[in-house]
């Protein structure tokens, strides 16, 4: 789960990670209203979950409450399209206004988890307000990695030694020390599964601040981190995905072409998605129905999938495990006599109680494409959907 | 011969009473697998068609003597049960529970590392010797025995995979599935090297997917210490980059991620690849057929 700028910001500065003076503002008049108690110089930047903010117009600098005002009525209301959110871009509903400030440096101060060595890492760099990514392809030597043992966290001397890197003067060092253990103090309370300050900022009247900041948290952890999950904000997520969340398939991600998939496991779904590309067709969707042997599990999945108007086939592939086939026939035929489906199903059962899977099918007289292999599923799935749009 | 459980494993189900528990328990049995005790904290003294249930693992151990354990215990208690497992000094421990916090799984990753413990998962689907032995979830009458080990980050995919090799009379080793998540116990590394060293196994399949480096890593080992075959699939070929496909780990994020590396690497490496999911099992007997 992603959280916005403001909120990240909010719990940097709970846990005494410095951030710029600011307030989130929800209309035009309460921005000015923030502008002007801040005073001076402000930046009005849209809130929205995507990076590249800056090059679609979505931070703006200005130095007067009338026009933050103006700025931020521009941004609220409307959708921002960044290199990173789908054409139709996401929604703005509201924007942090935060006072401008005199950047000296500029650093990068990130948490991840490293899964190869099992241990989350701090990494920092000199080569802040770039994208990481492409610094750590183009120098990696200008990341420095420090892994933290969880049972020791981190000791004031591995922060101080990552300040000492950063080549900090003696105040900015302390300042930094402080934030980089308060930073992995609050990675390690919210289950985060990422934290980035980029850039960490040194001003030129010498304070050291997060001048952005990226939160992700792991939804594995959502059972306990309860107060972060009102942080959720659905409006940036698509309403597809926001609608199958709703109904408890949590791994649902709608896609561009047009024959629907329902598909359990996430490597086979993934599979699938290949496969349909090689025979020629594209998936609507990625959908893992996951392990939960309930039919109206399976009425709902198809429903989601059914919902989606790109949609021209819909492919049910499932090799049974834990999963039981006979679970997911009983499903489609509930579902086929609870909404109306438009669109040819072509289905493969494998697996677990299989025969039984298939004796339900059979004797429910649906009208179904049937599939006993992986390669034909997917190409009869392509057909049906090419001959159906 | 096989890796890691067979005829002589002494398995233990932690968790066998819940639903998902009991179910596969009797799976395994129907396998031939020797399911020794169950545990479920709270319900010692019970049994599950007379395989006896204790409060704790120590006292399973003590009274059973098992040596492998399979964990169905629901995703907040998982990273305990694993930690109770090892301290109890089961050497091998499969887990197929979804859905841990990954800052649990640091933890039990640090423990593990201390204590010579294979953790095999999470999220995933266990192991299993054909004719052997099953410690997983894995449908049983999909596989035959034979010679060709297969491991896998993937669940359902792999029984995809192994399908195919029955179907062509290729019969498997072992199976091992890796898991979905970030942090896992054992790596493609692992079981490569265990397949190596396993003189019925003649060939192995590798599956992986698009998400981290241990694709690239597999692919250095089988560079310079394979000398059996590989084929491989990397699935997510034609994921978008940035958005986690189900499994926490399957994500791109940066260029180490993405599935064209993987299958660089591995090709270089000497891998044979097959590029469509379908074709795991003919890529196979292609391989088989040149090296006879």
């Amino acid at each position: 789960m992603k959280v916005h700028e403001y909120q990240a910001k909010q719990l940097l500065a709970e846990y005494g990670v410095p951030v710029p003076r600011g307030r989130v503002a929800r209309s035009a008049a309460e921005a000015r209203k923030v502008a002007s108690d801040l005073g001076g110089r402000v930046m009005v930047k849209a809130q929205v979950h995507a990076g590249g903010r800056g090059k679609a117009g979505g931070i703006k600098v200005v130095s007067s409450p009338e026009e933050a005002e103006k700025a931020a009525g521009g941004m609220i209301g409307s959708r921002l399209v960044t290199h990173q959110t789908s054409p139709d871009g996401v929604p703005v509903n509201a924007v942090l206004v935060e006072e401008a400030i005199e950047i000296e440096r500029e650093l990068y101060l990130g948490i991840v988890i490293d899964g190869v060595v099992g241990m989350p890492v701090v990494m920092v760099s000199e080569a802040g307000g770039m994208d990481i990514e492409e610094v750590a392809r183009t120098s990696p030597e200008r990341i420095l990695r420090t892994h933290i043992d969880p049972g020791v966290g981190v000791h004031p001397y591995r922060a101080r030694g990552m300040a000492f890197d950063l080549n900090l003067e003696q105040g900015q060092r302390r300042a930094a020390t402080e934030a980089i253990t308060n930073l992995y103090k609050l990675f390690q309370d919210k289950d985060c599964s990422l934290v980035e300050i980029n850039p960490l900022v040194v001003t030129a009247d010498g304070r050291v601040l997060a001048a952005d900041a990226k939160l992700n948290l792991d939804d594995n952890a959502s059972f306990r981190q309860k107060d972060i999950q009102e942080l959720c904000d659905t409006s940036q997520e698509d309403p597809l995905e926001v609608e199958a969340k709703s109904k408890g398939i949590e791994n649902y991600i709608k896609l561009d072409g047009s024959v629907g998939c329902l598909v359990n496991g996430a490597g086979l779904a993934m599979a699938v998605l290949d496969l349909l590309k090689q025979e020629g067709g594209n998936a609507a969707n990625f959908l893992d129905i996951g392990t939960l042997n309930d039919p109206d599990r399976v009425v709902q999945a198809i429903e989601i999938v059914n919902a989606d108007p790109d949609v021209k086939a819909i492919l049910i592939n499932i090799f049974g495990g834990m999963a039981r086939t006979d679970v997911i026939a009983q499903g489609i035929v509930a579902a086929s006599k609870q909404m109306n489906i438009k669109v040819p199903i072509v289905v493969r059962l494998a697996g677990t109680n299989v025969d039984e899977g298939d004796r339900i099918l059979k004797e429910s007289g649906l009208d179904l494409i049937r599939a006993y292999s992986f390669k034909e599923a997917a190409g009869k799935a392509v057909k049906a959907a090419q001959k159906s749009s | 011969m096989s890796i890691l459980v067979d005829k002589d494993t002494r398995l233990l189900v932690q968790g066998i009473t819940g639903g998902e528990g009991s179910f596969h328990t009797r799976r395994c049995v129907e396998y031939g697998t020797k399911v020794v005790a169950g545990v479920t904290p709270g319900k010692g003294g019970a049994d599950l068609d007379g395989i006896p249930v204790f409060n704790t693992v120590e006292r399973a151990v003590a009274e059973t003597g098992a040596n492998a354990s399979i964990i169905f215990v629901p995703a907040p208690f998982a990273a305990d049960s694993i930690l109770e497992a090892a301290d109890a000094g089961i050497p091998l421990i499969a887990c197929i529970t979804e859905g841990i916090p990954t800052l649990d799984m640091v933890v039990v990753s640090r423990h593990l590392k201390q204590i010579d413990v294979r953790l095999i998962g999470p999220n995933c689907p266990g192991l299993l010797s054909a004719g052997e032995c099953k410690v997983g979830i894995m449908s049983g009458d999909i596989f035959l025995e034979g010679n060709v080990g297969v491991v896998s980050r993937s669940g359902t995919l792999t029984y995809e995979a192994v399908s195919q090799l029955t179907e062509l009379g290729i019969g498997q080793s072992t199976c091992v599935g890796l898991g979905g998540d970030p942090i896992v116990g054992t790596v493609f590394v692992d079981a490569l090297e265990l397949f190596e060293k396993d003189p019925q196994t003649e060939a192995v399949v590798l599956i992986g997917e698009i998400g981290g480096i241990q694709e690239q890593r597999a692919a250095e080992f089988i560079k310079n210490n394979m000398s059996k075959p590989v084929v491989a699939f990397i699935a997510g070929a034609s994921a978008p980059p940035g958005r986690r496909m189900g499994h926490a780990g399957a994500i791109i994020t940066g260029s180490s991620g993405r599935a064209q590396d993987k299958i660089a690497a591995l090709e270089d490496a000497g891998a044979i690849i097959s590029a469509s999911p379908a074709e795991i099992g003919t890529t196979m007997r292609k391989v088989l057929a040149s090296n006879r």
